[in-house]
């Protein structure tokens, strides 16, 4: 869409003949002037067209606002859902898979896990601290409307060159945007990632993940049933804020898009806070029949999907709505983006006790509705009728679109031996730590509460996934986010496989068993082929590895149209894995322990193709990134897991980017406790060992080392001894080595001095 | 020991500091709305840590006003004990119950990290577990935890042994890098005269077990359990 | 010369921190508080002698940094 639709309407908008209006029926827009402005709001015409013969007629305003979100990229997934089907989305453990505000998995003892993970790239390129705040905002509702105490937040950040224009601000606005709505709100934020590259210069990514606490048997859901039943608004007003927000992040980025900023929300953490406990204290009651959250495109889509979704219509009067600002119209109020907010309904003849609830918490409530057995939704305002569509088409007359896709061709296999070594060893290592890619991450956990609820058994960087406790039981939740979008832009179907199973393997590596995962699909502009034919891809290869892993996508969401100026970000299907372990105690982490004999698990080709070596020591983007064995990663991870379950492994930590000497070195920074590493058993050149990408391996630290080697043997899982842990170093074979205190000190300077002084 | 924990919209370290009493007593304390009023008999009232109306105007500024800590004040003259943690620390110092005041942190930035403190004054109901000078971890998470005081309150806070605890490095040696914060003279928490109201800025309550990294903050929750053990 | 930037958040623009205040001024008993707005002043010591010019730079300044003018409006005053 273009700046018109961000802005007021004025008066031309407007319905052109008064004289006629009825209170029965919506006034129709003229004509020429829907069409435009139906063009305006980012409708195609063949979609227009479809509108028209749904309602019969031209139009109202407010109905071409409704059609225009409900229609939107970011509310239909109307380019992505024939791909999205192909997900595997059901395991005995599943209780609700993607289509409600979140998926459920049973963890045991009777509870589940509620998590999704969502974007608000646009938003926080726009306005980075309010983006960031209301991305964490509207997850967090997003879980908390299913009846779950949120108990973690992750973050899965993408950022372009560290010293691209504005970037630096953007990083710093980020960051203190989730820092700032997730202290407050009192959820810890326990893990992420970050990644950096010039292909999100002019669009970062911002993806947020909540995980929360329920019990298994009160699941709250959108879909709401009994006609004559109260519609219940919640939370703080209504203002004019981020009108066509849903349609403007689907809209691919323009240099005018400076002229959207007006469409930005501000968060208000503390409202959210407030919102969580009375709602969660209501939950407890019997009075809630059906609750969703206003996130996009606002009333609009919370009406339609809980009256759809329950085979009812709606009415909405609302002249009752909370408003924050004067004379706001139909149009607006519809569309408002404003923050945390809640739609409900209720039970009849429980208003009084939901709104003592919401008014000992100080928020609004306000009945603006009931249920109807019409099957439609009215909205009236100030004694007229401002639209009355049939919620059924708007459904399932919504768009789909299988448009056309083009393969990635394959890269070219880069032999180990096919780029040598520009320095040593110890030096390519020094400097891979200090890479923004591969540096520590303290400048930015030491913003964010990872311990509130004082549940955090393994906080950020302390193992491969976050475990947080849950409250009066033994039992621990596992969480990651992972992405390698380098891989996924080479082949994107092995790099949508490789996302998943990294997932399954940070988790595996605290010992926790992965159960499910919600997806984030960041990608660029659907309607070129190559871009839908990454989607395609990708979505093929994280298919194969959910099958596989036994795990499940029960949540997801997409972001397309990430461009700017017709260049796409690189695909970035961003992973949230959550696993379970029984008792919190049995988790590991990676840092490495003194005296221990060091194993790592999995097959070594020294694979370079797209591996960090090859980019940031070598200087090249080349070759076909590492392949993943689903049969080998399912058998190296289980066996892992079960070792460390048997008590027999004292730190894990998977080889990820950077390889094996990397993830040594990462285990080493951990505790500051070195290693002597014996000469690698291998054919391949040495840089190519120790910096190779190959996926499904893990380096354990165990007191038994033989134990360990005969277990792998006999249970066909390739392992080797690869040194043994002591000292301040590590020390290769023939007795060159590299202080931990080094690799500690260039590992933590390099974001402190991009950001410009330490935190 | 009867101990309650007031909870105003937006506190949010009520549950952390519920675990750690927990631990020290074996039943849960009474968690109270700030409408509520102060029951009678109570040994211990706390104020936890978060972001009471989420810290806007000045953190603890608008809870220090709620209509809760009338009794409170009426608790801390008739001599009651009271903790105050983080934000509730701020809110004892913005009700008049502690001098002085909590600016933004020097760094600007809000901290999310561990820090060190050396018990400076021990055999209070708070710190009876310590020896003077022993020196314990804790996680600290605030924006706004910088103590100011002018040298007058600062003079009479150290010369009539108030400070309960200042920041230092690991081997107890006041430092200007172990004051993450920037506090004047290095303090993170201090008493009221009568040893009875103590406030902090570091959390204590989240590191009371091995599982969650360690237990280096348990001393003030055995010390504050050994007072009231009658109760 | 001595230029005041007075920042508020804008009309329409939510306002979290007047929201929350304006609460707790009705929790005190003070009625009749219609709205509350909270924004900041900022104080400025200017080299610059020439009023007109004055208030010119510190504009520029208010709308380079001390406003962030998606969400906030300004306006300077000489003292």
């Amino acid at each position: 869409m273009t700046g018109p639709a961000a802005k007021p309407l004025d008066s031309a908008a407007r319905p052109v003949d008064m004289a006629h209006m009825t209170a029965a029926a919506p006034v129709s827009l003229d004509p020429a002037r829907a069409a435009q402005l139906a063009a305006e709001f980012g409708l195609k015409p063949d979609e227009y067209e479809r509108c028209l013969a749904i309602l019969g007629r031209t139009p109202s305003l407010t109905e071409l606002g409704v059609f225009s979100v409900m229609w939107s990229e970011h509310c239909s997934y109307k380019s992505s859902r024939v791909w999205l089907k192909e997900l595997p989305t059901k395991a005995p453990w599943v209780i609700q898979g993607p289509g409600e505000n979140a998926g459920v998995i049973a963890i045991g003892d009777g509870l589940a896990a509620v998590f999704k993970m969502e974007s608000h790239n646009h938003p926080s390129w726009i306005e980075p601290y309010n983006g960031a705040a209301t991305g964490v905002g509207g997850i967090l509702r997003d879980v908390f409307t299913m009846g779950a105490r949120p108990i973690a937040n992750l973050n899965a950040l993408r950022f372009g060159a560290p010293d691209a224009p504005r970037m630096k601000q953007v990083i710093d606005g980020v960051v203190r945007g989730i820092g700032g709505y997730g202290n407050c709100v009192g959820v810890p934020t326990v893990g992420g990632e970050v990644n950096f590259h010039p292909a999100y210069n002019g669009n970062p990514l911002v993806n947020a993940m909540t995980v929360g606490i329920a019990k298994a048997d009160r699941i709250f859901t959108a879909a709401a049933t009994g006609v004559g039943n109260p519609v219940v608004y919640v939370g703080s007003k209504t203002g004019r804020d981020g009108i066509h927000g849903a349609t403007m992040s689907s809209a691919e980025f323009s240099a005018d898009s400076e002229e959207k900023r007006p469409t930005v929300q501000i968060g208000d953490p503390f409202a959210e806070k407030l919102l969580i406990e009375a709602c969660l204290e209501l939950m407890a009651t019997d009075a809630i029949v059906a609750i969703q959250d206003m996130g996009a495109a606002g009333l609009t889509s919370s009406g339609v999907e809980m009256a759809g979704k329950g085979g009812m219509g709606v009415e909405l009067v609302l002249d009752n709505v909370p408003q924050r600002e004067e004379g706001m119209t139909a149009y607006e109020m519809m569309l408002s983006e404003s923050q945390e907010r809640m739609l409900m309904v209720l039970k009849p003849g429980r208003e009084a006790l939901a709104e003592a609830i919401f008014t000992k918490w100080e928020l609004d409530f306000a009945v603006i509705g009931h249920l109807t057995d019409t099957g439609r939704i009215v909205i009236r305002h100030k004694g007229q009728v401002e639209a009355d569509i049939p919620l059924a088409p708007l459904e399932s007359e919504a768009p789909l679109y299988r448009r056309p896709t083009e393969e990635t061709p394959k890269q070219p296999v880069l032999a180990p031996g096919a780029v040598a070594n520009p320095t040593t060893i110890e030096d390519a290592l020094l400097r891979l730590v200090a890479t923004p890619d591969l540096c520590s991450r303290r400048w930015i956990w030491d913003q964010y509460d990872s311990l509130v609820n004082g549940l955090t058994v393994k906080r950020p960087g302390g193992a491969d996934a976050a475990i947080v406790k849950i409250e009066d039981h033994d039992r621990a939740l596992a969480m990651t986010t992972d992405c390698t979008p380098r891989y996924v832009v080479a082949d994107p179907e092995e790099g949508g496989k490789q996302a998943v199973a990294e997932a399954w393997r940070n988790i595996t590596a605290t010992g926790a068993l992965p159960l499910a995962i919600t997806d984030n699909m960041n990608f660029g502009n659907p309607e070129k082929p190559r871009i839908m034919g990454q989607f395609a891809a990708s979505v093929r290869g994280m298919a194969a590895a959910c099958k596989a892993l036994d795990f499940p996508v029960v949540s997801g969401n997409v972001s397309l149209y990430n461009e700017t100026e017709g260049r796409a970000i690189l695909p970035t299907p961003a992973i949230g894995g959550v696993g379970v372990i029984d008792d919190a105690a049995d988790a590991i982490g990676l840092g490495m322990p003194h005296g221990a004999d060091l194993i790592l698990i999995g097959e070594t080709e020294g694979w370079l193709g797209q591996s960090l070596w090859l980019r940031d020591i070598a200087g090249r983007e080349e070759g076909a990134p590492p392949p993943v064995d689903l049969a080998a990663e399912r058998r190296n991870g289980d066996f892992v897991r079960a070792r460390i379950l048997a008590g027999e492994v004292l730190a894990c930590h998977d080889c990820a980017d950077g390889g094996l000497l990397v993830t040594i070195a990462e285990m080493a920074m951990a505790t500051g406790i070195g290693a002597t590493l014996a000469a690698p058993a291998t054919k391949a050149p040495e840089h190519a060992f120790w910096f190779g990408e190959d996926q499904g391996r893990y380096v354990l630290a165990v007191s038994d080392p033989a134990g360990i080697l005969a277990e792998a043997e006999a249970a066909g899982v390739p392992a080797a001894r690869i040194g043994r842990s002591g000292g301040g170093a590590l020390v290769m074979a023939d007795g060159r080595s590299i202080s931990v205190a080094a690799l500690r000190e260039a590992n933590e300077a390099t974001l402190p001095a991009l950001m410009g002084g330490k935190a | 020991m009867k101990a309650a924990i007031v909870v105003f919209p937006g506190t949010n370290r009520e549950r952390d500091m519920r675990i750690a009493l927990k631990r020290v007593t074996g039943r849960d304390p009474l968690m109270l709305f700030h409408r509520e009023e102060l029951p009678k008999g109570l040994d211990l009232v706390v104020l936890a840590g978060g972001f009471s109306y989420g810290d806007y105007l000045r953190c603890g500024a608008m809870a220090a006003q709620s209509p809760i800590m009338k009794d409170i004040k009426d608790f801390a003259t008739k001599g009651g004990h009271i903790l105050g943690v983080c934000n509730g620390f701020q809110i004892l110092i913005e009700a008049g119950l502690l001098p002085g005041g909590l600016l933004r942190n020097a760094s600007l930035r809000f901290l999310s990290m561990d820090c060190h403190m050396r018990v400076e004054r021990a055999g209070t109901a708070f710190t009876s577990r310590w020896q003077k000078g022993a020196v314990f971890r804790a996680p600290m998470a605030h924006g706004d935890g910088n103590y100011f005081a002018d040298d007058a309150t600062l003079d009479r806070l150290e010369g009539e042994d108030l400070v309960a605890f200042r920041y230092t490095d690991e081997n107890g040696t006041v430092t200007e890098a172990a004051n993450r914060n920037g506090s004047a003279r290095n303090i993170a928490g201090i008493l009221s005269p009568n040893l009875r109201i103590c406030g902090l800025m570091p959390h204590p309550e989240d590191l009371v077990d091995p599982l969650m990294g360690g237990t280096d903050g348990l001393p003030m929750f055995e010390s504050l359990a050994d007072t009231f053990v009658s109760a | 010369m001595k230029a005041r930037v007075y920042v508020m958040p804008k009309a329409g623009v939510l306002d979290p921190q007047g929201k929350a205040i304006s609460h707790a001024l009705e929790g005190l008993g003070f009625a009749g508080v219609n709205d509350v707005r909270a924004g900041k002043v900022i104080e400025l010591d200017l080299a610059e002698t020439d009023p007109a010019k004055a208030k010119s730079a510190a504009e520029d300044m208010a709308r380079k940094l001390l406003a962030n003018t998606v969400i906030e409006s300004f306006r300077v005053e000489l003292a």
